[in-house]
């Protein structure tokens, strides 16, 4: 018997960030936990009936609802008294997040509920066979955002979900990765000590989407940090707080790694768009490591 | 209990605070809005303990209700028109959860061109999500429907969420005196809601999961079969109502001067008022004319349709919503009771009347009796306005 609240035997792909990201959060949070979870790979990976994988209460509706279910599930706890040792989860793809699901989170955000949202981001619409979202980067080839003659892949960058989510003045806003999985669940605990809404947006690597080797789900992930493309940071009552601060690498050295890049290796004119984006994101989370800071590392 | 004059939705409102709901969650719609208003002046007031959760849209309003009924919360939403529309996805969903839901829809025309008046285009438009839904004809009965709904949503052989329907403007809006039930009488008929499944940690379930092919053909069949043994079900708790509450309602039907009756016209809502008061007027000319009132559109009682017409020459349905392209949602499902039976109506026309708030009158009415010969009717539009007809875009 797997002591995870997540178990195994569910029928995720081999090396799914997102089932790692999902049982990460769910062990940091323990069993006082009932999580509401959106339509996507998640739930239809954990929940194939007659069989779950869930040690937790664990409820799927619809697609874009999951903020709004749990709001009813912590009313109902408030109501029944039981809020104060139950912690409520609402989790959901990028696509469930960013896209169809962004209504129901803000009405969920500004209403106050005590709950923690957590979108695991891997950056397309996966369980329908990586189709673009608001989450997919820049130049990304999906089957919605193809290479062709003329188009690089997905023309916008990432909409700033985080962002957004601050922009509701809620006390907690973190990025995690699987790649950093300490810090990952520090910040669910931290989170969850927190009164009031909290969201949280976690890198989710997708060996199948991303084209990369299930056996590197972990690497990728990393370097997806050690780049700059997807920073880590929280917000605590606003301000910008702990960042995991980094010595940049090449933004190509991440594009190298998965095929859904592929396209623009020889295009040293797009690659110095996306180094763009990094940079910009370095400059903006203050991300790289002083030079004293660095040695003493 | 006690005798009040009150606006419909106030005594729906009162009657919902006497079930005793612990989560409400609503977004406004007219003509919905003074029922949650209502209701939220009544949590603020401390005369309910209750969570009322303002939300973004009538879809996630049906998905707080979702949520908290999941969690083994008594819960309560309302809604009218496009808000009916907006949430028809979570009501499949929360029929198919097998949660026991009520909720009001303010019946209303369905845009475009908007309208805010009232038919019964919404509520009829989602016969097939699961829910039960029952009409009321009057502010009387839509009080007691809400009890009489609780009682059979939450009963364990039951567990699927039902839908009061009452005549937005008509029935929200008007006053009536109403006989409104005691507090005591509420908690002895309606005790407090025991989940047969609820999200728990003591007892993690998942649900809403993944169903294949090789399972979930049954979990339709389920609620097909529970439609059944709510047809059977409702008869009994509207008779124990009855015994509580002193009211004479048979759950599915109500037949007014049918047995003997030469012509008979079938409807749904606050329209069988009128009709009744037609059927009086005209009896009282020796006219041999009925109304049959459908009280529960799903589940269709067709079998008790066919007992109470089976033997009535001339049949008129009164349609207050369409099904664009084909017959008229009732008469199709009418004419549906009779198909093979030895006994039938000679002729079973269909009429469609009050859209968007057209008034129907008593001469409305007369038309439809005056309409009901040997010689059936397809379809035929009440009150239209042919000098509208002839406008032409140029």
């Amino acid at each position: 018997m797997s002591n995870h609240l997540l178990t195994s035997g569910h029928t995720a792909c081999a090396g799914c960030g997102q089932s790692l990201g999902a049982r990460l959060v769910v062990d940091a949070a323990g069993p006082n936990t009932i999580i509401a979870n959106n339509t996507g790979c998640l739930e239809v990976f954990s929940t194939k009936y007659p069989e779950s994988a869930w040690g937790v209460p664990f409820i799927h509706s619809l697609f874009e609802n999951c903020a709004a279910v749990a709001s009813g599930v912590e009313a109902a706890l408030k109501y029944l008294g039981k809020k104060d040792t139950i912690n409520v989860i609402a989790q959901a793809g990028d696509g469930g997040t960013a896209d169809i699901g962004l209504q129901a989170i803000s009405g969920m955000l500004e209403r106050g509920h005590d709950i923690l949202y957590v979108c695991y981001d891997n950056e397309a619409y996966m369980n329908t066979g990586v189709q673009r979202s608001g989450l997919t980067p820049f130049d990304s080839n999906t089957t919605t955002s193809p290479v062709g003659s003329q188009s690089q892949g997905n023309p916008r960058p990432k909409k700033p979900m985080p962002e957004i989510a601050l922009a509701h003045g809620i006390a907690y806003v973190a990025t995690a990765s699987v790649g950093f999985p300490q810090d990952l669940q520090r910040k669910v605990k931290k989170a969850l000590a927190i009164k009031g809404p909290k969201y949280m947006q976690v890198h989710v690597p997708c060996p199948l989407g991303w084209r990369h080797e299930s056996s590197a789900t972990y690497q990728v992930a990393k370097l997806a940090v050690e780049t700059g493309l997807y920073p880590i940071f929280e917000y605590e009552n606003g301000v910008l707080g702990a960042v995991r601060q980094i010595q940049p690498k090449p933004a190509v050295e991440y594009l190298k790694t998965q095929a859904r890049f592929k396209h623009l290796l020889n295009n040293p004119e797009e690659i110095a768009k996306i180094q763009a984006i990094a940079d910009a994101n370095i400059q903006k989370y203050n991300l790289r490591l002083q030079a004293s800071a660095a040695a003493g590392s | 209990m006690v005798k009040e004059f009150l606006e419909g939705s106030r005594a729906v409102a009162e009657v919902v605070k006497l079930i005793r709901p612990g989560v409400i969650s609503a977004y406004p719609i007219t003509p919905q809005t003074h029922i949650v208003e209502e209701l939220a002046q009544i949590v603020a007031d401390g005369h309910l303990n209750a969570q009322f959760v303002n939300v973004e849209s009538e879809h996630s309003a049906a998905s707080v209700v979702l949520g908290a009924v999941a969690t083994g919360v008594r819960s309560y939403t309302a809604t009218s028109s496009q808000g009916l529309l907006l949430m028809a996805e979570v009501l499949f969903n929360i029929a198919g959860l097998r949660l026991p839901l009520v909720m009001t829809c303010a019946n209303r025309s369905i845009s475009a061109p908007i309208n805010i008046w009232n038919d019964q285009q919404d509520s009829v438009s989602l016969r097939d999500c699961g829910f039960l839904q029952l009409f009321a004809e009057d502010i009387q009965e839509a009080v007691d429907l809400h009890l009489i709904a609780y009682k059979l949503a939450e009963d364990k052989a039951i567990m699927l969420p039902v839908m009061v329907c009452m005549d937005g403007f008509i029935l929200t809006h008007g006053i009536e005196t109403v006989q409104m039930p005691s507090q005591e009488q509420v908690d002895a008929f309606l005790p407090a809601y025991s989940p047969l499944f609820k999200l728990d940690p003591a007892n993690p379930l998942t649900l809403g999961p993944l169903v294949d092919p090789e399972y979930y053909m049954e979990t339709r069949y389920a609620i097909q079969e529970t439609m059944k043994e709510a047809l059977g079900l409702l008869p009994k708790i509207a008779a124990d109502f009855n015994k509580v509450f002193g009211r004479k309602y048979n759950g599915l039907i109500e037949k007014y001067q049918v047995d003997d009756a030469e012509r008979v016209i079938v409807a749904m809502g606050s329209v069988c008022g009128t009709i009744k008061d037609v059927v009086d007027e005209l009896r009282a000319k020796g006219k041999k004319v009925g109304l049959l009132k459908i009280a529960s559109y799903r589940p269709f009682p067709a079998q008790q349709i066919y007992e109470a017409l089976k033997n009535i020459p001339k049949v008129g349905i009164v349609d207050r919503a369409l099904s664009l392209g084909s017959c008229a949602p009732l008469v199709s499902e009418v004419k549906a009771a009779f198909f093979g039976k030895k006994n039938a109506p000679a002729a079973i026309s269909s009429f469609i009347l009050g859209l968007g708030g057209r008034d129907i009158t008593r001469d409305s009415i007369k038309e439809i009796f005056k309409l009901l010969t040997g010689k059936e009717k397809q379809g035929e539009f009440i009150d239209l306005k042919p000098e509208l007809l002839k406008e032409k875009y140029e």
